[in-house]
């Protein structure tokens, strides 16, 4: 870019309700908030809506909707609704704690490399290379074979696979807000690197944080579903999404309800978290503020 | 006949029909050179790729023709239309580095563009036309040269690979844009003589959009001024510069800093509408001093001399402007200096760029360090601020050495010496409201916070006359003017003693440059406070500067009293900046080097 920039034109100035309300006025965003959000809810109000116990066998195994099982039943006759609203809590914490781990040590790993530079840098980021050279879905295989499979295990191991990834996108998003100048004018106050870090970096970096969390998010579930369909993970008779899909697949002709409502649900939630970072991204991004926009 | 017809032209936002440009006509003759002058947001780029049958993203051209040699532009179906743009109208952007692509050789950059509008020529006729394009703007055409890519070319050299592009095709007419923002007043020169000689004879008429005025007195025939979409004035350059007629125009010559005498800069009250936002009558109305009522329907166009109008109502009823006053030469300053370099030598990215600098600074003086770029200019003062620590030498505050690293250095020198940078639009954090960036400071010198922080911040939009409110705003409402004061202020907060400004006008207008440059000057004259003012503007040195100096490849080559340098120097490398800073005509002066090719 040239030295002299071409200034913007003078706007007059716009009512400011934070980069959220930008993003509110994409449908985009309005359609991944609403998936997120009613799949959120169904799992944490779901099990005190559901009509059985988790236990209860209401019919013969793999019955297609019968009365009083909407969805038909699953492999053991159980009913495949009440599995449904029962078996998103588990995987939806282990996915929101996981992926909160290690988006959080990630970003501070990498901003401390990106900002640092010379010896730090190296350091950090030929270690994070080692765990990326690993194979990870071995990885996490190895330790739930050799560990069991309790549930802050999976958290711990999940979170240790997105540090090396979120640190590298911390870090070049970093180098690059670092170049800015005001990010020197702090430096010519002498404030403290921490105070720079926070004040001045971290606020720059949460648009591709979020669009990063979102997708981080994403796969966890995808993951954590993987491993409880593997059969690590939550162990029967608790309900999980991932563990009914491995589950009932015998019964796919049958009842298919039985594996296409978690899908469904497990699909609804990527799709909607994706959307919402999406639609966040390309506000904060200012892609799409036209000159024209409100 | 003209070559160009532009009539009645509406280019408007797709969405909302809000004009973007709107009711402007004009024609250029063949082997003519119009110049399009206007402030940021006045439209002139959105005019200039009207020419090419262009609007940019989420813009549509609404209405009006745009004939060349008798094409009606407007009228071209998409695909026909850039078929036939190379060999009508091309276009030579602003910055070459964008324009040219990275991957390509100089050789394959010009080839394709044969290839492309001109099919039917040999490969060895290709060869011929680029070897004489080149040759024509002074490039070789060797093989060697050939064979580059244009991150092995300099700045100007890339832009002569664009003009040359441009030309190759005989185009009937050329856009420029602004082509040459980023290059040395030397090298300006040299770009701009080649224009000029290109366009006389090939016959081609050109369409030059600028914000610099002193640019297009020097190369231009006639000259249009741009405001809020509208063309406001034109006429013939001299004329138009000479006796400008309408209020806007003359408001914006007066903001125009003078290579020739001191005079005080006067800025242009208010901001320029947005679109969307146009009064229904002369878009000036709001911001002129001569507005009466009859200004709110809109004004016709009046002509003041042949070939020479504005849009304004009371066009003869207007006072003759009044040259702005002179600015007094203070008498130099004797007291000790506050800040003293010696010997400094520098290195960035490896390379020494300062070999044994010496510069004195005293307390309540202004002392502009003026150079091209590459000179060092920019270093020097990174040094004397600590964010470059790779120097030797010595840098002395109030006596006492400085360590090289702002970090090393004691709290009170860090608030003492200040920083302002030179973009606006990236020296305040854009996630943090204003108020929060002049804060900084404050809560580490003075450890206030709360009550006693806020009222610094107030105090210190007020010194340089923001409203207090803008404190909760983020910089993306801010104009580029506004930011460089919320910088100012962000400095001011520290209660600095010494300043140093790194070329902080270059990127505004040169009507909000001036209420800059008035700032700094009340605040000097207010606070007692030192200045550094690093700049490549010589005329703007004149206005601002008690002494002068000149930087060349790292070596201090000239230096003492601004009237000293700028009027008498011995020095050739000093002299030949002087003769290639374009400025406005003067009475009585030779005519500029540009005006005879």
């Amino acid at each position: 870019m040239s030295a002299t920039l071409q200034p913007v034109a003078t706007v007059a100035p716009r009512r400011f309700g934070g980069p959220l309300a930008g993003a509110w006025s994409h449908p985009v965003t309005r359609v991944g908030a609403v998936l997120t959000l009613a799949v959120l809810v169904l799992s944490l109000v779901g099990p005190a809506l559901a009509p059985h116990a988790t236990t209860d066998f209401v019919g013969p195994p793999f019955s297609p909707p019968i009365e009083g099982a909407p969805l038909g039943t699953d492999y053991l006759g159980r009913d495949v609704l009440t599995g449904v609203l029962n078996g998103g809590r588990s995987l939806l914490w282990m996915a929101f704690a996981s992926t909160a781990l290690g988006v959080g040590a990630g970003v501070l790993l990498g901003m401390v490399a990106g900002y640092a530079r010379g010896l730090l840098d190296d350091v950090i980021m030929r270690c994070l290379d080692v765990l990326y050279a690993f194979p990870y879905i071995v990885l996490v295989l190895l330790f739930v074979s050799l560990l069991g499979s309790p549930a802050w295990l999976i958290v711990l191991l999940v979170a240790i696979g997105w540090v090396p990834g979120v640190a590298r996108t911390t870090r070049g998003i970093t180098l690059e807000v670092c170049t800015r100048e005001f990010v020197e004018a702090a430096e010519v106050l002498g404030t403290p690197r921490r105070t720079i870090l926070r004040r001045e970096v971290l606020p720059n970096l949460t648009t591709p944080l979020l669009v990063e969390f979102a997708l981080r998010l994403t796969w966890a579930v995808g993951v954590i579903a993987g491993l409880s369909f593997l059969g690590y993970g939550v162990q029967p008779p608790a309900s999980d999404w991932g563990l009914m899909i491995n589950e009932n697949r015998n019964g796919l002709a049958v009842n298919p309800w039985g594996v296409l409502a978690p899908i469904g649900c497990i699909a609804a939630f990527a799709i909607g978290t994706n959307l919402l970072a999406d639609g966040i991204g390309r506000t904060l991004a200012g892609t799409d503020r036209a000159v024209g926009r409100p | 006949m003209s070559r160009v017809e532009v009539e009645g032209l509406r280019v408007e936002l797709a969405r909302s029909g809000t004009p973007l440009v709107d009711d402007v006509s004009f024609s250029i003759a063949g082997g003519e050179i119009l110049g399009l002058v206007g402030e940021s947001g006045s439209g002139k780029t959105t005019i200039g790729s009207a020419l090419l049958g262009f609007a940019r993203r989420g813009a549509r051209i609404a209405g009006g023709r745009v004939r060349i040699d008798g094409t009606d532009l407007l009228a071209l179906a998409p695909r026909e239309l850039a078929r036939r743009r190379g060999r009508l109208v091309a276009y030579i952007p602003q910055d070459p580095t964008a324009a040219l692509n990275p991957a390509l050789r100089v050789r394959r950059q010009l080839d394709e563009t044969l290839a492309v509008h001109a099919p039917r020529l040999g490969r060895s006729a290709r060869a011929e036309r680029i070897a004489a394009g080149l040759e024509e703007v002074g490039l070789p055409a060797d093989a060697a040269f050939l064979a580059r890519y244009p991150h092995q070319l300099s700045g100007g050299q890339q832009q002569r690979v664009t003009i040359a592009m441009a030309f190759l095709l005989r185009p009937q007419v050329v856009v420029l844009d602004e082509p040459t923002t980023g290059l040395d007043v030397t090298t300006q020169q040299r770009v701009l003589r080649t224009v000029r000689a290109l366009c006389s004879v090939h016959d081609v008429a050109a369409l030059y959009v600028t914000h610099d005025l002193s640019v297009i007195a020097g190369l231009g025939h006639r000259v249009l001024v741009a405001y809020a979409g509208r063309i406001v004035e034109e006429g013939p350059c001299e004329a138009l510069f000479a006796r400008p007629a309408h209020p806007y125009t003359r408001r914006l010559v007066a903001a125009l800093p003078d290579i020739a005498e001191a005079r005080r800069l006067t800025a242009i009250p208010g901001r320029a509408p947005a679109p969307g936002a146009w009064p229904p009558g002369c878009p000036y109305a709001p911001r002129c001093e001569h507005a009466i009522e009859r200004c709110a329907s809109p004004p016709p166009l009046v002509a003041t001399a042949p070939g020479h109008a504005a849009r304004c109502v009371r066009l003869h009823e207007l006072p003759d402007p009044e040259p702005p006053p002179l600015l007094v030469v203070p008498e130099p300053d004797t007291a000790a200096p506050i800040l003293r370099v010696s010997g400094l030598e520098a290195a960035y990215a490896g390379r020494r760029v300062l070999h044994g600098v010496d510069l004195e600074l005293r307390p309540h003086e202004c002392l502009a360090l003026v150079g091209e770029s590459g000179s060092g200019k920019t270093t020097l003062a990174r040094s004397i601020i600590g964010l470059v620590g790779d120097w030797q030498g010595r840098i002395e505050y109030a006596g006492a050495p400085l360590p090289a690293s702002v970090r090393e250095r004691p709290a009170a020198v860090r608030r003492e010496l200040q920083f302002i940078f030179q973009s606006p639009y990236n020296s305040l954090n854009p996630r943090r409201t204003i108020g929060d960036s002049i804060a900084l400071g404050i809560q580490q010198f003075f450890g206030a916070r709360g009550r006693g922080a806020r009222q610094r911040v107030a105090d210190a939009l007020d010194a340089v006359s923001l409203p207090p409110a803008y404190a909760g705003r983020f910089p993306d409402q801010l104009s580029g003017g506004e930011r460089q004061r919320a910088s100012i202020a962000r400095a001011l907060a520290c209660e600095p003693r010494v300043l140093i400004c790194d070329e902080i006008t270059s990127a505004l207008d040169v009507s909000v440059q001036a209420a800059i440059i008035e700032l700094l000057a009340q605040l000097r004259r207010e606070r007692g406070l030192a200045l550094l003012f690093v700049t490549h503007d010589l005329a703007l040195v004149r206005t601002i500067a008690d002494r002068v100096m000149v930087l060349h490849e790292g070596r201090v080559v000239d230096a003492g009293t601004t009237a000293g340098v700028l009027d008498g120097s011995e020095q050739a490398y000093t002299r030949r900046l002087l003769a290639d800073t374009p400025s406005l005509p003067h009475p009585g002066r030779e005519p500029l080097p540009v005006k005879t090719p």
